[in-house]
Formats: C-alpha cells, sequence, structure tokens
C-alpha cells in the first residue's frame, strides 16, 4: 500500500491529465460550474439522485462523476444521502408506477428552493419503455422538471454540462 | 450450443419434472407464463436443454412447491398472466404493487382491487427489531425494500421486496418487431446491454437458423469481454470500498473509466448501446479503435496486478471479506447460481465453456472457481475474470477474422421459437423468443441471472452482521431491473 501511496504522490494527478481526447474540457467545464455555483448559490451544491425505474445505465454514469477523470467533489457538488440536505434532485428512469410515491415523497422532503433533474432519454418520456402500462412516462408527469439532460444514457460530460445549465438559467433570491 | 429440446408435457410430466429438479437431477432455468400455457425451461446434468410446455388457462401444479428457486417466478407469473400455481407455499404477489391500472396485464386484464397492504413474512423471538431500508437508497443504486430483522447488531433475517423497477418490458415485447425487440432487450439491465443484445440476437439467429459472419462473432465477443472487465473492475473497487477502503475504489476507478473511454471509441457508445443486431453487429471495428484497445489491455495488464498485491495484502481489508456472507455450495448448486456467485461456491459453469457459442469455441480460457463461497471468494473469482478476458480479448483482436460484420437475415415462413443461454458478467443469461410467420414476436422471455442469486443474498447474511450488509450486498451485485422488468 506504502508504494500505491507514494507513487501517487510523485504523479500528478488522474483528474487533470488529458489521456483521451475526450477528456479535453472536463476541469473546464468543472472550473466554469464552480463559479456559476458561487455567483448563483454562494456555495455548493448537494444532488440527490433517486433511480426512479431506469435499466441502471443511468446510474453507472452518475457514479462515473465520482471517478478520479471527473472528481464532482472537487468542483462543490456533493452527492449526498438525505434529500433533506439536497438543492438538485436527478432523476433517471422512466418513473414507474411503482416508484411513483417514492419519488413525489423524495421531492417533498427536500427544502426549497430546489431543481429538478430529468437524467437520460427515459426520464424525459419514458424512452425506450413509452406506453407501457406500467410507467407513468417521464418525470414531468410526476413532479415539475427544470431541466433535461438527454442520452442512453448521458455521458459524464452531458452530466456536467447540464448542471452548469441549470445554475446558469436559476435566479436565485439571495 | 445444442439446440434446446421444446415438448409439450401433460400435468403427470410437469410434476415429475418438478420432482426431478427437487432430487437435483436438474438445474431450473427458467419458469415464465405465455398464452394459454406455463413454460419450464431446464438443464440435466450433461447440460442437455429442455423446454417444457404444459398448456392451461388457469392453474398448474406449483413447482416452488418442490423447488423453492421457482417460487419468485411462479408470484410472477400470476401477476402478469393470472395463472396460479397449485398448492404454491407462497401466495403473494411480487411485480405488482397494486400501482398498475390493471390486474393481469398479459393474461385475463381485471381490475384493480384494494390489495391489504404487503405482508411480509411473520417473525417471533426475543429481542428482535426489525430495519426497513428503501426502495430509496442513500448511495446511487437502484431501487428495492430490504426488511432486516436483528437480534442486537447480527441479522436473523432479511426479506427483500422489489418490482420498483418494473417497466412491463414482457408486455412491450409482443407484437413488437425483432428491430424494437433488440432494442429493449438492450435496456434490460444497462451494465449487462451487450449480453442482452447478444442472447436476443443469438435467439433470434437460432429460431432463424441464421449464420453470423465469423467477424461479427468476433466482435461481439470483443464487446462482451470489455462488458465484463468493466464491471468486474468497478465493482472490486466498489467492494472493497464498502470495506472502507477507498483507495482500491479510486485505482479500479480510473481503469474503469480507461475502459469505458476505449470502448466508446472503439464502438462508437461507452456500453455498447445498440451495437449488436440479429445478423451480427453494427459497428465495425476500425484500425484504430483496435489500437486503443490493444493499449487498454496493455494498461490494465501493468497495473491491476499491483491492485491485486494491494487487495490481498491489506489484512484490515482480509479481515472484512473472509468468512462473511457465506454462500455454502449445496445452495449454489440447487438454486443453480449462475456467475461469480455461483463459482466462489464450487459451481462450475459458465456457459462459454459449457454451452459454448461461436467465437468461444476456438478460444481457450479457463473458468477460474473457489470453494468458500464468502465476499473473498467472489472478489478472487472476479480478479481471475479480469485476468480471463485480457487474455480472451488480446485473442480476439490477434485473430480478428476479416469480412462482412452482417449477414441479412432470411423472411420467417412459419412460427419459430428458440432458447438460448448466454454469459453476462453476472452469469448465464436465458432468452426465450418466439415469433410468428411474419417475424412479430408473440413471446420474448428474459431472465436475468439475479433471479437465483438475490434468494441466496437472503440466504447469506444470516448470522452476519447489519454492517456487513453492503458488502454482501456489492460482492453478489445483483441486478434490480433485470429481475423486476
Ligand atoms: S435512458 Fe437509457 S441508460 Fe438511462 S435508464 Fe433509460 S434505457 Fe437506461
Amino acid at each position: 500500500m506504502r508504494k500505491l501511496l507514494m507513487q501517487g504522490l510523485g504523479r500528478r494527478p488522474l483528474s487533470e491529465t488529458a489521456p483521451l481526447a475526450t477528456d479535453a474540457g472536463i476541469e473546464e467545464l468543472g472550473r466554469t460550474l464552480t463559479q456559476t455555483l458561487r455567483r448563483r448559490l454562494g456555495r455548493s451544491l448537494s444532488i440527490r439522485v433517486v433511480d426512479a425505474g431506469s435499466c441502471n445505465g443511468c446510474e453507472l454514469e452518475l457514479n462515473a462523476l465520482a471517478n478520479p477523470f471527473y472528481d464532482l467533489e472537487r468542483f462543490g457538488l456533493h452527492f449526498v444521502a438525505s434529500p433533506r440536505h439536497a438543492d438538485v434532485l436527478m432523476v433517471t428512469g422512466p418513473v414507474t408506477r411503482n416508484m411513483r410515491e417514492a419519488l413525489e415523497r423524495t421531492h417533498t422532503a427536500m427544502p426549497n428552493p430546489k431543481w429538478v433533474i430529468a437524467v437520460g432519454d427515459c426520464a424525459r418520456d419514458g424512452g425506450c419503455f413509452k406506453g407501457s402500462y406500467a410507467i407513468c412516462g417521464g418525470v414531468d408527469a410526476v413532479i415539475p422538471v427544470d431541466l433535461h439532460i438527454p442520452g442512453c444514457p448521458p455521458t459524464p460530460t452531458a452530466l456536467l454540462q447540464g448542471l452548469i445549465a441549470l445554475m446558469d438559467r436559476t435566479n436565485v433570491p439571495r | 450450443m445444442g439446440k434446446a429440446q421444446i415438448t409439450t408435457v401433460t400435468l403427470a410430466e410437469w410434476v415429475v419434472a418438478a420432482e426431478a429438479l427437487a432430487a437435483g437431477d436438474a438445474t431450473l432455468l427458467s419458469l415464465w407464463g405465455a398464452d394459454g400455457a406455463v413454460q419450464m425451461a431446464l438443464m440435466d446434468a450433461g447440460h442437455g436443454l429442455r423446454v417444457l410446455t404444459l398448456p392451461t388457462e388457469t392453474t398448474f401444479p406449483s413447482v416452488a412447491r418442490h423447488h423453492a428457486p421457482a417460487q419468485r417466478l411462479e408470484r410472477t407469473m400470476t401477476d402478469l398472466y393470472g395463472l396460479t400455481p397449485a398448492a404454491t407455499p407462497d401466495p403473494r404477489p411480487w411485480l405488482d404493487h397494486g400501482r398498475w391500472p390493471m390486474r393481469h396485464p398479459l393474461g385475463a386484464k381485471g381490475p384493480v382491487a384494494p390489495e391489504p397492504p404487503y405482508a411480509f413474512l411473520p417473525v417471533e423471538g426475543e429481542s428482535l427489531h426489525q430495519v426497513a431500508v428503501g426502495p430509496v437508497h442513500a448511495g446511487i443504486i437502484e431501487p428495492g425494500h430490504f426488511r432486516f430483522t436483528a437480534q442486537g447488531e447480527t441479522v436473523v433475517r432479511l426479506e427483500q421486496r422489489l418490482g420498483y423497477t418494473h417497466k412491463g418490458v414482457d408486455a412491450l415485447m409482443l407484437g413488437a418487431s425483432l428491430e424494437r425487440g433488440a432494442q429493449i432487450a438492450g435496456r434490460v439491465s444497462g451494465d449487462s446491454a451487450v449480453a442482452y443484445q447478444w442472447g436476443f440476437a443469438r435467439a433470434v439467429e437460432t429460431a432463424l437458423d441464421a449464420s453470423v459472419p465469423p467477424r461479427a462473432t468476433a466482435l461481439r465477443a470483443v464487446m462482451a469481454e470489455l462488458e465484463r472487465l468493466a464491471n468486474h473492475l468497478g465493482d472490486i473497487g466498489a467492494i472493497c470500498n464498502d470495506a472502507a477502503f477507498a483507495m482500491m475504489l479510486a485505482h479500479c476507478g480510473a481503469l474503469r473509466e480507461h475502459t469505458l473511454r476505449a470502448v466508446g471509441l472503439a464502438f462508437g457508445h461507452r456500453f455498447c448501446r445498440d451495437c449488436i443486431c440479429p445478423g451480427g453487429v453494427a459497428r465495425d471495428l476500425t484500425t484504430e479503435g483496435a489500437g486503443a484497445l490493444r493499449d487498454l489491455v496493455a494498461e490494465v495488464r501493468a497495473k491491476f496486478p499491483a491492485l491485486v498485491a494491494l487487495y490481498d495484502g491489506t489484512a484490515s481489508l482480509q479481515d472484512r471479506t473472509v468468512a462473511t456472507g457465506t454462500l455454502s455450495p449445496a445452495l449454489a448448486a440447487r438454486f443453480g447460481a449462475g456467475g461469480y456467485v455461483g463459482r466462489a461456491s464450487g459451481r462450475d459453469f459458465d456457459t462459454r465453456r459449457d454451452l459454448p457459442y461461436a467465437p468461444y469455441d476456438r478460444l481457450s480460457f479457463t473458468v477460474p472457481t473457489r470453494a468458500e463461497g464468502d465476499v473473498n471468494a467472489r472478489v478472487w473469482v472476479r480478479i481471475h475474470e479480469v485476468e480471463q478476458s485480457l487474455a480472451l480479448l488480446s485473442q480476439l483482436l490477434d485473430t480478428l477474422p476479416e469480412g462482412p460484420i452482417h449477414a441479412a437475415l432470411r423472411a420467417p415462413t412459419e412460427p419459430s421459437a428458440a432458447l438460448t443461454l448466454t454469459e453476462g458478467f453476472r452469469g448465464d443469461i436465458l432468452i426465450w423468443l418466439a415469433m410468428d410467420a411474419s417475424g412479430t414476436i408473440t413471446r420474448c422471455h428474459l431472465r436475468d441471472p439475479s433471479w437465483f442469486q438475490w434468494p441466496l443474498l437472503e440466504a447469506v447474511i444470516d448470522g452476519n452482521i447489519i454492517a456487513d450488509f453492503p458488502l454482501c450486498n456489492k460482492s453478489f451485485n445483483c441486478s434490480y431491473s433485470g429481475v423486476d422488468l
């Protein structure tokens, strides 16, 4: 373990290297996001995620935001465990009827002001599962949505861009 | 892989099959409802596959009465089709939470009747307390409800209640075109997109007796091994993180991200969404893409051993994973547990080797197994599977055949059906596909490996402390969406 830790000390952090072309811009995106957050909220942002019946694909990319390449926390964004600590609710999946109440209750438990982001094609209108008896057909059929991030699933970069777009267009009473 | 033998059986023959399952002479692969029938797939000791069809409009002899692994499958048949197992040990609904606009959406649809609240199994004993968790969990994971009964810190019973992510996949499949069917199959469990797409494509190809160009089957295997690699890397890190060892998560997470990026570069999507279609694959691999994959294999080969050594050499980590969440070989065999869950408990089964399909029939690899059945054994099986996937990727890239990547399917002329088993990272995914003479799907049943792993998770947590549940759970990493459908 000591060896790996020592190696880590002598190396540039992964989150700043750009091993592949797609990496360019993450850092910049993050900085923009931090600035917008400071301007709008005067502090960092807490996010609660609810899977309202996704295929788990969207969760994989939301989880990827925490890996050393994206490292969401460094931009002042945290995933929180309780809706009572959250500013933003990110919802994935077509909102199954079996998850409807749990989603509503999570949303109700959040303090104001709060925002909702529908993540992925399913969350917009049911996506691939449109027309099924078992779904409500998108997040805004159940709770008001402020922003939709398309993709199946959206890439981590798209998720970051979405968060910036949300903060850019919100007016927070300070 | 040999074709499954499909037969119509009598009541008596159905019961004989159920008893054979209970006696351990055969393994239950799945059980599902259809129009005017119930169907059962089983595998005998020599890996021969059989599909039994029992015509019925209402009831059928319960298989779960003889063989517990059938229980949730039967409850699902009742919920979806209204077919009731006679003398079932558990008549409670499973997927139907009383929230759909109708009952039995695939059978004789009925109006919703007010349901009594779901009855969890009764518990009796001194100083027991219950902890209810979910469906919304603290982390970014899928929704499900866990009801723990504990005595002090020790879990005496865990009862799962799932179905929250039920999207009505079986109904969406009815009447769908093969193209649409492939799209839905690929979205049953996002982390197994490749395995499901491949399984579905193989079912279509088997039903239509179609052959697939060798380059296409090789590329499918490349995608499938990359999927296995990405999932194993991510989960090994996550398991260690649940044992409060975050460093492994960071390092494994970085390797996983490298893998996903290489996949994105090679196939245009980080999870190969819609990259496999019946008849072949939708994306060819360019020289540049192959180069990215070779670099990836070299990188993981170079960095992974140090992480394995770290896992092996950290006593505080081993202290959490060794002898935690132990699954007995007998139980693993009885439930036909697939993937690393079964293999870590001595169930030496892998469809890539035992029911081989192209290109695995020409590749060399081993199937790692362990006997201990604890979290540690599951981690080790996955570590060795990472090594095997790397070796397979090298073989595949070195011997990639030239030629077309897709062959047009002949139009069907008569109704047909097929059963396939395809190895996803969690284990064998079963797909039963029936279509009519125009190629329209008349039934598609997708059975995730998690069907038989979830109930085992209930069993292994017994006698462990609640605090070890996340660790046990992650070491199984069952799919919610894959079983809720
Ligand atoms: S948008 Fe795609 S990845 Fe996300 S839940 Fe829906 S099917 Fe899965």
